[in-house]
């Protein structure tokens, strides 16, 4: 395996051209995390975000480029090793084992998880600790599958829209567990989100993508006060 | 809605094609094939049908033999007791498969999936032990035999007579044929688009204000119909009705004519049909385990080739 | 088409998740429903659109006892709606989509020979257009993004012309100007037409509500005009927060 050269990036990834049959949706995408940061991929729907998170996470083979994780490469692994190299993807709409309990969900995923801290984020995984996966509703399946992720010890958490069908509070309490696991952890966060504010609110840089394509890259203090570039690539 | 089918004049010209190859089988072909074709067209007829519940509605029946074998029997019962008009037996073939099927639709109906098909199967075998143990009605494994022919108004006076090879098989290509058309129909309808949605997305169907019950139910039995139209066919063609006509093997060789076929077509069972007819009755005279190369084959298909013989015409 | 729930109980095992929860809505009123996850939102639209039978309570749609009918009919009766996770036929097109739902509409689906489909066309071009999807006519609905989901499952919805529209989570996973579009689309509605919405993007609940009930844990907890709700203390205790 290449190792790429030591800078501490947790995550680069160089060309990334990924897609559906015939249809291109990721086209020469380039981004890195560092190590302990985190970082928010930001655009309209259909701009690729979710292609290229699954790209990364080998949930889908990308065409060319390459991506590598703490020095690793991964590009054209099976996504089981890219998760076993520690890399974890919360996918959007959720995708918890609806037959299974909220306590089962999340000890199956578990790489030496802690249950106790994922309960104590999460109050409500932990009252229906015995529930079947089906009887959550949706805000609660999205929890679980956040939880999930967690309880494999990631370095690298990919997040695909994680506030969908969180209740405006949660989404302020996820905030703060993100924070929370980037300083107590060091895991690295790559957030996909249409919600601005908790973008904003977690993220150190933000990356804008527009038709597969990475259209904007920059700190997230001076993109959030650029209401002009806002409009521009996100119709705000 | 419905892709693919009739969309072109070349579509069309081939099924010409087909039609008068067909049609000139009798002119040309040794007597043993013109039995084999009219044993394929019938089993057709059968398949199509089964199409009709697999392909439109999405209903996964491993049971249709029941209506197949219970149109046999109907129609050998009465020409046993010298019923011999042509339309009267194949009418009541589809009447009486029509009739079981209403209070086993009513009931498998319920389910979906793997779970109706289990229902279906085990309300066919049901019927099965029944044929073979109601010896006072069926006569059991014996069967019912010594079926005659039935004539046609019109026949005698031009001299033709059901029992020669040529004009029964021209018969059972009038009526795949005519069941072929039948089912284009229905499934351009309004009745097959509302099939195709409730097979697509049922929920979605309720939400829309639709009877999806009412729909699946109306289209098992007019499967049903159909399929005894055929059982009627095969019991005037072999001269007995036998209870093997409902046996769960039945109903496999039929989907398995459906899907290496091509479902949701129509003209993908009647090639499917074809394939399995031509296995059973031509390859078995070469090959011992015809059954063994048809099964391989139905793998094959499923996992490579998933939308059938008309998948791969349709790719070109 | 006013409606009502009236008393709904729902219990599954030893979990209320709807306990003697009370909904009355005027027809032609903008209804949103908010509250914590699993507070038992999308419950109630289940009960009220009879995916779901309530252990206790009733409902009823304009003058028809709706309790015991089945999905199918109450949605004859004018009751159009959404789900959470977007329900389309995801084998076919987005016009085809559209077409299903109008043809529904039609109730024709007992005519066993092909109808001329003409003025079907007219209709789905027309209604991709007011969806803004026009340009996605032919593609199919299991290759459309997210957001183009919802707003399809949406024109889904509104081709049946309901009275009164259940909405569950429109705004999900939309971009902003998927959020835009689809608050203008409806706002464009037919005043008579009975709107209840259950959502979590604020912005949308405040910009479209009339009148704002909050559930948590099963339980109605509030029931009002928007500033009311807003202003309620509990209400921000359990939901609202630091709004």
């Amino acid at each position: 395996m290449a190792r790429s050269e030591a800078n501490g990036d947790r995550l680069m990834v160089t060309g990334l051209t990924a897609g559906y049959g015939a249809s291109v949706a990721v086209r020469e995408v380039s981004l890195r995390v560092g190590s302990g940061e985190a970082v928010a991929l930001l655009g309209r729907n259909g701009a690729g975000k979710t292609t290229a998170l699954m790209a990364i996470a080998g949930a889908i083979r990308p065409s060319t480029g390459s991506v590598v994780l703490d020095g690793v490469t991964i590009s054209g692994l099976p996504s089981h090793r890219i998760a076993r190299l520690g890399l974890s993807l919360v996918p959007q709409g959720r995708r918890i084992f609806t037959t299974l309990s909220v306590r089962e969900n999340l000890t199956l995923a578990s790489r030496g998880g802690d249950l106790a801290q994922v309960y104590s984020l999460f109050e409500v995984l932990a009252t229906r600790a015995a529930s079947a996966g089906s009887t959550l509703s949706g805000g609660e399946q999205q929890m679980l599958a956040i939880g999930r992720a967690l309880m494999t010890r990631p370095h690298l958490l990919l997040l695909d829209e994680p506030s969908e069908g969180l209740a405006p509070q949660v989404v302020r309490s996820l905030a703060d567990l993100i924070a929370r696991l980037r300083r107590e952890v060091g895991v690295s966060i790559l957030i996909a989100e249409q919600n601005l504010a908790l973008a904003f609110a977690v993220a150190d840089r933000v990356y804008v993508m527009e038709r597969g394509e990475v259209v904007h890259e920059g700190v997230t203090g001076s993109f959030r006060d650029d209401h002009a570039l806002q409009r521009r690539f996100l119709g705000v | 809605m419905i892709r693919g089918r009739f969309a072109s004049a070349r579509n069309a010209g081939l099924l010409v094609v087909l039609v008068l190859g067909l049609a000139s089988i009798p002119l040309w072909a040794p007597r043993f094939w013109i039995y084999i074709a009219t044993q394929a067209l019938i089993f057709a007829v059968f398949a199509m049908s089964l199409d009709l519940l697999l392909g439109y509605a999405g209903l996964p029946s491993f049971g249709h033999a029941a209506f197949y074998g219970v149109g046999a029997y109907a129609c050998a019962l009465l020409a046993l007791r010298q019923v011999d008009g042509l339309l009267p037996l194949l009418l009541v073939g589809a009447a009486s498969a029509a009739l079981v099927a209403v209070p086993i639709g009513a009931l498998s109906l319920r389910t979906t999936g793997i779970y109706f098909l289990m229902l279906t199967l085990a309300f066919a075998q049901v019927l099965w032990g029944l044929a073979v143990n109601w010896t006072s009605l069926t006569r059991g494994t014996d069967g019912l035999i010594g079926i005659p022919r039935p004539t046609l108004f019109g026949l005698d006076a031009l001299g033709i007579s059901l029992y020669e090879r040529g004009a029964f098989f021209v018969l059972c290509l009038i009526v795949a044929i005519a069941t072929f058309a039948l089912l284009q129909v229905l499934a351009r309808s309004p009745f097959g688009r509302t099939l195709e949605g409730i097979r697509e997305n049922e929920t979605r169907m309720r939400a829309l204000g639709v009877p999806t019950f009412r729909f699946r139910f109306a289209a098992f039995v007019v499967a049903a119909a159909f399929a005894g139209v055929a059982g009627s066919l095969a019991a005037m063609s072999n001269g007995y009705a036998t209870p093997d006509f409902l046996y769960w093997t039945a109903s496999g060789l039929a989907l398995v004519a459906v899907v290496v076929g091509g479902a949701r077509s129509l003209i993908g069972p009647l090639l499917g049909a074809f394939l399995v007819l031509f296995a059973q009755l031509g390859l078995s005279t070469y090959v011992e385990r015809w059954e063994l190369i048809l099964g391989a084959l139905f793998i094959a298909f499923v996992l490579f080739v998933p939308g059938g013989l008309i998948g791969l015409v349709r790719r070109t | 088409m006013d409606l009502a729930a009236t008393g709904v109980t729902v219990r599954f095992g030893a979990l209320a998740a709807l306990n003697r929860v009370d909904l009355e809505v005027v027809g032609g009123e903008r209804r949103a429903v908010i509250g914590p996850n699993g507070a038992g939102k999308t419950t109630l639209l289940n009960v009220i659109a009879g995916e779901l039978r309530p252990t206790e309570g009733s409902v009823r749609l304009g003058v028809h006892d709706a309790t015991r009918l089945p999905p199918w009919r109450r949605a004859r009766l004018g009751l159009g709606r959404t789900f959470q996770r977007s329900t389309l036929f995801s084998r076919l097109t987005v016009a085809e989509n559209v077409a299903l739902a109008v043809r529904a509409r039609y109730r024709n689906g007992w005519r066993f020979w092909p109808v001329g489909d003409r003025a079907l066309k007219e209709e789905v071009t027309r209604r991709l257009e007011a969806g803004g999807i026009a340009h996605l006519a032919d593609r199919l609905a299991a290759r459309l993004g997210h957001g183009e989901r919802r707003i399809l499952e949406i024109e889904l919805a509104l081709a049946v012309n309901p009275s009164a529209l259940l909405l569950d989570e429109p705004m999900a996973g939309l971009s902003r100007d998927e959020r835009q579009a689809t608050l203008a689309r409806l706002r464009s509605l037919p005043k008579d037409v009975t709107v209840v919405i259950v959502e979590h993007d604020l912005d949308a609940v405040f910009a479209l509500a009339e009148r704002i009930t909050v559930l948590d844990h099963g339980v109605k907890i509030a029931d009002g005009a928007p500033a009311d709700v807003r202003a309620n203390p509990r209400v921000q205790e359990v939901y609202l927060g630091a709004i």
